[in-house]
């Protein structure tokens, strides 16, 4: 079932914060305070999150839903100018299938009392390693019930 | 999961469709059906097997489920072939829109730990 083929695809985020480059900076680049916003839902296990801020450095997040396939995240930062770039590239894994090399990159820009972040990931999706794809399938199946769910029981109680 | 909400995203892209994809999984013989879809395409016969009920009840499920959208089917010969209809979305998009969700939501967070920290004196390190 295994047809070898790449996908691209890229999209940009664009947050606008009251609050200084250094301070964004070290959120993204601080281990210790990155892992106060980067972690997952709640409903995953707990990632295991590791991080060598320095250019060839590596990071790692290894995580999933109870049940599902374990998602491994693996970075190696390409290029950073503190306050104001910073750029890894990583790759992506369901268990033992790699499904993805991604480039991601952030760029902080001051803007009077507020400080501009726009995040940019170019992705090649190889379609023909990650199977037929059902994992993924089914976890967003799997989820919409449990939200519809979720939303059932909202609209029965009213 | 993201890709939860892409298909949530799918459903709340077609408001039209949004009642009708509603009324069909509120029924929890439909909720099977799709859960069993959603690791690949089944035949009708295929579709009925762990169903104690009669094929034409099975075929009015499907109905339901086909005109709202979330599933699609073919016949093929003497045999109906029945698919989810989110795989209509290739994998790929459904990998980005899944990245993209989960910065949404860790820019949220990112966003909501600097207002909280605003206070902090930032010579730390």
């Amino acid at each position: 079932m295994s047809q070898r083929s790449i996908t691209h695809g890229s999209f940009t985020l664009e947050r606008r914060w009251k609050t200084t480059p250094a301070r964004l900076y070290k959120a993204l680049s601080d281990e210790a305070t990155k892992q106060k916003w980067f972690s997952p839902p709640e409903t995953w296990n707990k990632d295991v999150h590791h991080m060598d801020f320095r250019v060839g450095g590596i990071e790692t997040s290894v995580g999933g839903p109870p049940g599902g396939a374990v998602h491994s995240f693996r970075a190696v930062y390409q290029d950073i100018v503190p306050n104001e770039r910073i750029i890894y590239s990583y790759d992506m894994h369901l268990d033992d299938v790699r499904i993805s090399v991604s480039l991601t990159s952030f760029e902080i820009k001051p803007d009077g009392d507020y400080t501009i972040l726009v995040m940019t990931e170019h992705g090649a999706f190889l379609d023909g390693f990650a199977g037929d794809g059902n994992e993924i399938r089914r976890e967003g199946t799997a989820g919409l019930l449990d939200q519809l769910g979720a939303f059932l029981a909202r609209e029965g109680a009213n | 999961m993201a890709a939860a909400d892409l298909l949530l995203n799918i459903m709340l892209n077609q408001p039209s469709n949004l009642d009708l994809m509603f009324q069909a999984l509120a029924d929890p013989t439909r909720r099977a059906m799709i859960d069993r879809l959603s690791r690949g395409p089944a035949s009708v016969s295929e579709l009925a097997k762990p169903f104690a009920m009669s094929l034409p009840a099975v075929v009015q499920h499907l109905q339901a489920l086909e005109h709202s959208g979330l599933v699609s089917s073919q016949k093929v010969g003497r045999v109906r072939t029945v698919q989810i209809q989110p795989e209509a979305l290739s994998l790929a998009e459904q990998w980005l829109n899944d990245r993209r969700t989960a910065w949404v939501k860790r820019l949220d967070r990112l966003g909501d730990f600097l207002a909280e920290t605003a206070d902090e004196p930032e010579t730390r390190t």
